[in-house]
Formats: C-alpha cells, structure tokens, sequence
C-alpha cells in the first residue's frame, strides 16, 4: 500500500551551498533508488530556529513529499539520523485532507508565481 | 401567588448582565479540514505568550480540531518552528 508521507529535515548551518546541495540529493537519490516518487520539493533556505539545536540557531529547511511504502520511512530515518549534517527531521504521513491542503497550497503558489 | 410578586420586582438601575459573546469553533466555521504545522504564525493563535497551548475553555476550539491543533504544534516545536519554552512570545 503506496502511503503520501512528507519529510522536513533541518541541516547544520556551518554547510556551504554545494555540500548542502549535496546532502540534499543525497537523499532524493535514496527515496528515488527506494522506489520512492517525489511528488514535490521545497528549499526554504537558512532559517532561525525557535530555540538552539546542537548549539546552533540557524539551519537549513529541506521538505520533500513523496509517495512511498510504509516500510521505506524506517529506513529513510535511519539514514537521516545517520547523517551529521542533520541535525533535526520530522515525517508526516499525509491523510486526503493534508495532501488536498498541499495541492492548494502548491497551485497558489504557482498561480503567484506566473503572475509575478 | 409567590411567582407574580417574585415578577413585580423593579431595579431603579438595570441589573449588569454582560451579554456573553457566544464562542465557536473557527475551523468548524470556515470549513478547514487539516491544521498545517508548518505554518507557525497561525499556530501562534492557540498558545499564550509563554508558548503554552491555550485549552479548548479559551479558544472555543471544539475537541476534533483541539486535537490537531495540538498535534500540530507539537509538530511545529520538534522542528523548531515554535518554541517549547517562552518569554513575551506576543
């Protein structure tokens, strides 16, 4: 059973733009090699955190949704928490309303986009 | 006999009710189905300024949506969106 989950994961902010690239696709390339499908991906850039992590007040925001089996999240997790250069991640499983609120979400902003 | 002279009583000045302003469920009312945990400056709505989730007595919220709003938050905090501790949030 193919299950739509969304993945939020913050990396250290000491990355440069490539390494952070790198990390990035480095996952995208698991969940792709996994028989994972991106739906849709989101950089929000370096953000300030609500309160410190590992010492560090800032961090780079990734979220990526995809469609997945079940069994692949354990092992997404495991890889994430294997990484050093995340240092926090969280993954939803998206019920219809949330992925209907992303859809919109997603058309809005690609509605402001063109007009732009 | 006791009711009809109960009913005659006149205040010279009318008693102060407050009319109590009815709360409701906003979600209920505008029809959203799915609390967004990232978006952070909605969620800010239901905590206090020390970043305490706000009960459902305050807000109106009824127990289906208090729920999400709560999980929602919590979700927000793990990631930093929001903090788990507080001082003059708002």
């Amino acid at each position: 059973m193919v299950r739509q989950y969304e993945t939020v994961f913050i990396m250290t902010p000491v990355l440069s733009d490539e390494q952070m690239k790198e990390a990035v696709s480095k996952f995208q390339d698991y969940l792709k090699a996994k028989g994972a499908e991106i739906v849709y991906e989101d950089h929000w850039g370096l953000r300030k955190l609500a309160y410190p992590i590992q010492k560090k007040s800032t961090g780079f925001f990734h979220l990526i949704e995809f469609k997945a089996e079940p069994s692949l999240i354990r092992d997404l997790e495991i890889e994430l928490k294997r990484d050093e250069r995340v240092i926090r991640f969280l993954t939803v499983a998206l019920e219809k309303h949330a992925v209907a609120y992303n859809e919109k979400k997603r058309n809005e902003k690609a509605a402001k986009a063109t007009e732009n | 006999m006791a009711n009809q002279q109960s009913s005659e009583i006149r205040y010279l000045t009318p008693i102060a009710v407050d009319i109590k302003k009815k709360k409701y469920c906003r979600f209920k009312k505008a029809g959203i189905k799915y609390i967004d945990y990232k978006d952070a400056n909605f969620l800010l709505k239901f905590v206090n300024e020390q970043g305490k989730i706000l009960p459902r007595r305050i807000t109106g919220t009824s127990v289906k949506y208090q729920h999400k709003v709560a999980r929602a938050i919590k979700r927000a905090r793990h990631l930093a969106l929001m903090p788990y501790v507080a001082d003059l949030l708002k």
